[in-house]
C-alpha cells in the first residue's frame, strides 16, 4: 500500500531547467509545489567544488554527473521490424540526473530559434513547393511563432546571463552579431566572451568564404552578473571542464545557480530528491491526472496527489512517462494513428580536425562550453535547399569546451592508436590542433518514433522506452554538404593535416560515438490533436492537467542547440498556466 | 596550491615475477628525455625514476594476469624518446585499482538480459562487466599464446610477437575463447590510456609524467590570463588534484 502524501497544487517531475522554471513561475503565482527528482541533490558547493570536480576520470569516464544507465535506459533499433537492443553504455547522447539535470552539465550554447525554423513546413512549402518534402517526412510548424516567444527568449537569456552580441535589434542590423537572426528587443545581458585561437581564426576563415561569423551566444558569463532573480554569477575562467561537468565558478548558467537559490528559500516549494516517479495516475476516464506515484530513496511507493502535473524530465523520459501512464494515444507508424512517440528527431554532428606546427598555440585545454564563433550562412532561409537538395540547414562553429587527455587527443589521419608513433602524434598535436564542427538539422519521419519495448525492463519493472531511428538520406546529404563546406573553410587556415568527413551514403546511426544530447520530439506540440500530443501551451490534448515542457515538444530539430527554445517554451507555457489555466482549469485550446 | 609533497604510495612488495621485473627494468630510461613546459630539475623527481611494479601489490589481478597487464602496458605505451611509458607511470597499478571500482563492475551500464547479437553501431551487448572483459580477455589471450608459442604466456613473448598479438586483437582477427578480441582490446587500450592520463590520485600518471610529455597543465582549471596569448607556449607546468606541481 502506497504511502499517501497530502495533496498539493502542482507536482513537478524532474528538477532540470524546465522543472526549475515551472517551480519558480508557479510558486510566484502562489501555488504549493512539490518537485520530485530521481537523482541526488546537487549544488556548486560541495558537488562542483574545485578541485574535486575537475577529476577527468570521474567526470568523463565514470560519468558521475550523468545518468547511470543501470536503472533506466532505452532500447534502440534502426528500423521497424528489427529487434531493439538496450543502450547499455553512454555513447551518442548523455541524459542527466540529479538536481540541475542535464542543465548542470551542458556546455552553455544558448540560441534562440530562427523565425523560419519555427514554421518549417510552411517555409519549405512556400519556397520550394509541397513536393520538395518527401512523403515520409513528417515535419510540422511549431504552433507558436518567433514573435510569440521573443519575450521569453529574452527573459531566459537574462536569467542565464547569456553572453553574446545582438545581430538585429528592433529590426535594425547590428555590426558583429548574427545578421540573419530574428529581431530582438534588447541585446544580450553580457558581451561576448574573449576568443581562444580557434574562435579567433574562425573569423578569418569565414571571411574568406564570404560567411558572416558571429559569437556563439554562450550562457557562460563573460563578466560578473546578477540575474533578475537576484542570483549571482561569476566570470568564466576558461577552466576547460564544461561539458560533462558542473561549473566550479558559478559562471555557467544552470538551474542550480540561476533559479534554485531562490526556490530553496520558498516555503511553498518542496524538493524531494532520490524520488523516482514511476507513473502519472489518471482517473478512470483517463482525462484527468490525480497525481503521481514515486519510489522514495528506499524504494517504497509513495503517492503524491496534485491538481496539476508538470512533466519536466529529460525529453525521452517525458515521453516514457506518458506512454507508461496512458496519457494520450501511443503512435502507431503503420496505421499512422496516435501521437505519443511520434516525430522523434535528433541532430547531426561532424567535426573537422586541423593539425598545425609548434608555432600555433591552439591550447585546447583552455575551454569554455558555449563560447566560440559560428555562422548562419548555411542555416535557415539563407541556405538554398532547392540547390542543396535536402531539407534543413545547419551551422559550422569553432567550439572548445575543454580538452583533457582522458577525453581523448585527436591525431592526424593514419596514426596508429598505440605505440611510439601514437605517442609522437599526441605530443605534437595536443597543444597545436583544434577542430570546427558542423551541427545539422534533423527532420522527422513517419518511421522514426518512440514506443515501449516488448522485452527489456528497467530496474523498477517497467518496459524500457524503445527508439526506432536511423539517418535518413536527407540528413546524410545534409551532413555531406555541410561537412564539405566546413572542409573548404578549414583549408584556408592551411593546417599541416586535417581530417573530417560527412556520413557516408548508407551509413547508420551509431550509438557508440558521442553525437549530440539533443534528442527531440516524441511528444510534440501542434495545432492538430491528430498529429501532436501537446497543444501550443505544451498541454496534453488528452489530459489537460498535464503539461510536458521540453525538447520532446519539437516537431523536428533545427541546426541549433535546443536549450534556448526549451527555456522559452517553458516560460511561454507557464504564462498560459498562470494567466489562463489557473482561472479556468481545463483545455486551453479547443478544436 | 600547496607545496609539493612526497608521493605517499608506499606499498613496497614484489608482485612481479623476476623475469618480468627484469624486463620492466630494462625498459626504464637511462637518460631523462626533454619534456615541454618544465625544467630538467622539475622532471627529475624521485617518482619518475621509480619502477612502480616493485612497490605495488595487485589485489585484483593474479600473478599471471598481472604479468600480462604489465607486458601489455609496455607495448601499448612504451618508454621511448617521446616520453615515459605506461609501466613506469604506474598504469598497471591504476588498472588493478580501477577494476575494483563500481564503474568496472557495471555501475553505470545497463546489464540486464536478454543479451543478443546486434549491429556494431548499436553498441556493446555482452554480459561481461568491464573487469570481467579484462579478466576473461587476458586469460583467453594467454591461452591463445600458450597454444601458439610453445606454452609461453603473452608476457614471455618477444616484444615483436606481443605487438603482433595485440594488432590481431585490435582488428578482431584474433579468435579467442569466450570473448571477442576486439571488445577486449578496445577496453584494455581505453584502461591503459585512462591510467596514463588521469590524475595521479588514481594510481597512474606518476609524477604527472604524461601531462609533462604533452604539455597539459593538469588541474589548473584557470586560464583567464592565457586565452588571448598567441605568441608563446603556455608556460606553467602541471598541478595535480593534490596540489603537487610537476
Amino acid at each position: 500500500m502506497a504511502v499517501m502524501q497530502p495533496k498539493v497544487d502542482a507536482v513537478i517531475v524532474g528538477m532540470g531547467w524546465t522543472g526549475a522554471i515551472m517551480a519558480k513561475e508557479l510558486t510566484d503565482a502562489g501555488l504549493r509545489v512539490v518537485a520530485l527528482e530521481r537523482g541526488p541533490d546537487r549544488d556548486t558547493q560541495p558537488d562542483f567544488a574545485y578541485p574535486k570536480v575537475v577529476d577527468e576520470l570521474e567526470g568523463s569516464v565514470y560519468r558521475k554527473f550523468l545518468q547511470s544507465l543501470s536503472q533506466e535506459t532505452l532500447t534502440i533499433r534502426h528500423k521497424i521490424g528489427d529487434t531493439a537492443v538496450p543502450y547499455r553504455q553512454i555513447g551518442s547522447f548523455k541524459p542527466g540526473t540529479g538536481v540541475g539535470g542535464a542543465g548542470s552539465h551542458w556546455s552553455g550554447c544558448h540560441f534562440r530559434g530562427l523565425p523560419e525554423d519555427l514554421k518549417l513546413r510552411s517555409h519549405v512549402e512556400q519556397r520550394y513547393g509541397r513536393r520538395f518534402i518527401p512523403p515520409e517526412m513528417t515535419i510540422q510548424d511549431f504552433p507558436v511563432t518567433y514573435e510569440d516567444l521573443e519575450p521569453h527568449f529574452d527573459h531566459f537569456e537574462h536569467v542565464c546571463g547569456t553572453s553574446g552580441k545582438a545581430g538585429v535589434l528592433n529590426g535594425v542590423r547590428q555590426e558583429g552579431g548574427n545578421p540573419f537572426e530574428g529581431s530582438r528587443q534588447r541585446d544580450y545581458p553580457l558581451p561576448p566572451n574573449r576568443n581562444y585561437l580557434g574562435a579567433e581564426w574562425f573569423y578569418k576563415a569565414a571571411r574568406e568564404a564570404g560567411y558572416h561569423a558571429y559569437p556563439i551566444p554562450a550562457s557562460n558569463a563573460s563578466g560578473p552578473y546578477v540575474n533578475p532573480y537576484g542570483c549571482q554569477m561569476g566570470p568564466c575562467n576558461f577552466c576547460g571542464f564544461c561539458s560533462d561537468y558542473g561549473c566550479l565558478n558559478y559562471a555557467k548558467a544552470s538551474p542550480n545557480v540561476c533559479i534554485l537559490p531562490v526556490l530553496r528559500l520558498r516555503k511553498d516549494f518542496v524538493l524531494r530528491t532520490n524520488a523516482q516517479v514511476v507513473r502519472v495516475n489518471l482517473d478512470r476516464a483517463r482525462t484527468r491526472a490525480t497525481g503521481v506515484t514515486y519510489l522514495d530513496a528506499q524504494g517504497r511507493e509513495v503517492e503524491q496527489p496534485a491538481d496539476l502535473v508538470l512533466l519536466c524530465a529529460f525529453s525521452l523520459y517525458n515521453v516514457h512517462l506518458m506512454l507508461l501512464s496512458g496519457i494520450g494515444k501511443p503512435y502507431d507508424p503503420v496505421a499512422n494513428t496516435g501521437t505519443v512517440g511520434r516525430n522523434y528527431s535528433y541532430q547531426g554532428k561532424s567535426a573537422v580536425e586541423m593539425f598545425f606546427g609548434e608555432d600555433v598555440q591552439a591550447n585546447g585545454f583552455i575551454g569554455i562550453g558555449g563560447g566560440g564563433t559560428t555562422m548562419d550562412d548555411l542555416n535557415g532561409k539563407q541556405l538554398d535547399n532547392g540547390k542543396a537538395g535536402f531539407v534543413g540547414g545547419g551551422i559550422i562553429w569553432a567550439r572548445q569546451p575543454g580538452a583533457g587527455p582522458v577525453r581523448g587527443i585527436a591525431v592526424p589521419p593514419g596514426t596508429p592508436g598505440w605505440g611510439s608513433a601514437w605517442k609522437r602524434a599526441i605530443k605534437e598535436s595536443f597543444r597545436h590542433s583544434f577542430y570546427y564542427e558542423v551541427q545539422g538539422a534533423c527532420m522527422s519521419y513517419r518511421s522514426h518514433y518512440l514506443d515501449l519495448d516488448p522485452t527489456y525492463k528497467d530496474a523498477f519493472g517497467r518496459p524500457l522506452l524503445r527508439m526506432t531511428f536511423d539517418w535518413h538520406e536527407n540528413e546524410i546529404k545534409a551532413s555531406q554538404f555541410l561537412t564539405g563546406k566546413a572542409l573548404d573553410m578549414c583549408k584556408t587556415l592551411k593546417p599541416k593535416a586535417m581530417s573530417g568527413e560527412g556520413w557516408k551514403t548508407g551509413s547508420h546511426y551509431n550509438v557508440t560515438i558521442y553525437q549530440s544530447t539533443h534528442t527531440c520530439g516524441g511528444a510534440v506540440m501542434g495545432d492538430d490533436p491528430r498529429t501532436s500530443a501537446l497543444n501550443r501551451y505544451l498541454q496534453s490534448w488528452d489530459v489537460p492537467n498535464v503539461f510536458a515542457p521540453g525538447a520532446n515538444a519539437f516537431p523536428q530539430n533545427n541546426g541549433y542547440n535546443p536549450t534556448g527554445i526549451v527555456g522559452a517554451l517553458t516560460y511561454w507555457a507557464a504564462k498560459a498556466i498562470r494567466e489562463q489555466y489557473l482561472k479556468t482549469p481545463g483545455a486551453l485550446v479547443h478544436t | 596550491m600547496s607545496e609539493p609533497k612526497a608521493d605517499s604510495t608506499e606499498n613496497a612488495t614484489h608482485p612481479l615475477s623476476r623475469r618480468s621485473l627484469v624486463k620492466g627494468l630494462a625498459l626504464v630510461p637511462l637518460a631523462a628525455v626533454g619534456l615541454p613546459g618544465c625544467s630538467a630539475a622539475a622532471s627529475d623527481t624521485s617518482e619518475s625514476a621509480d619502477t612502480p611494479g616493485e612497490r605495488y601489490t595487485p589485489t585484483f589481478f593474479k600473478a599471471e594476469e598481472w604479468a600480462f597487464i604489465v607486458a601489455a602496458c609496455d607495448r601499448l605505451i612504451p618508454h621511448d624518446e617521446h616520453g615515459p611509458g605506461a609501466v613506469e607511470l604506474g598504469v598497471p597499478e591504476f588498472i588493478d585499482r580501477d577494476m575494483q571500482t563500481p564503474y568496472a563492475s557495471g555501475d553505470i551500464w545497463y546489464m540486464q538480459g536478454p543479451f543478443v547479437e546486434a549491429p556494431p553501431e548499436l553498441g556493446y551487448q555482452g554480459r561481461l562487466t568491464l573487469r570481467d572483459i579484462l579478466r576473461v580477455g587476458l586469460g583467453a589471450a594467454d591461452a591463445h599464446c600458450r597454444r601458439q608459442f610453445d606454452g609461453k604466456t603473452f608476457a614471455a613473448l618477444e616484444p615483436a610477437q606481443q605487438e603482433a598479438v595485440l594488432k590481431s586483437a585490435e582488428s578482431g582477427e584474433l579468435q579467442l575463447e569466450g570473448i571477442s578480441s576486439k571488445v577486449f582490446f578496445a577496453e584494455l587500450l581505453a584502461e591503459v590510456r585512462n591510467g596514463y592520463f588521469s590524475d595521479p590520485v588514481h594510481g597512474g600518471n606518476k609524477g604527472m609524467g604524461s601531462w609533462k610529455m604533452i604539455g597539459y597543465p593538469g588541474m589548473r582549471a584557470d586560464y583567464t590570463d592565457w586565452v588571448e596569448v598567441r605568441d608563446k607556449p603556455y608556460p606553467l607546468p602541471p598541478v595535480d588534484l593534490a596540489g603537487r606541481r610537476g
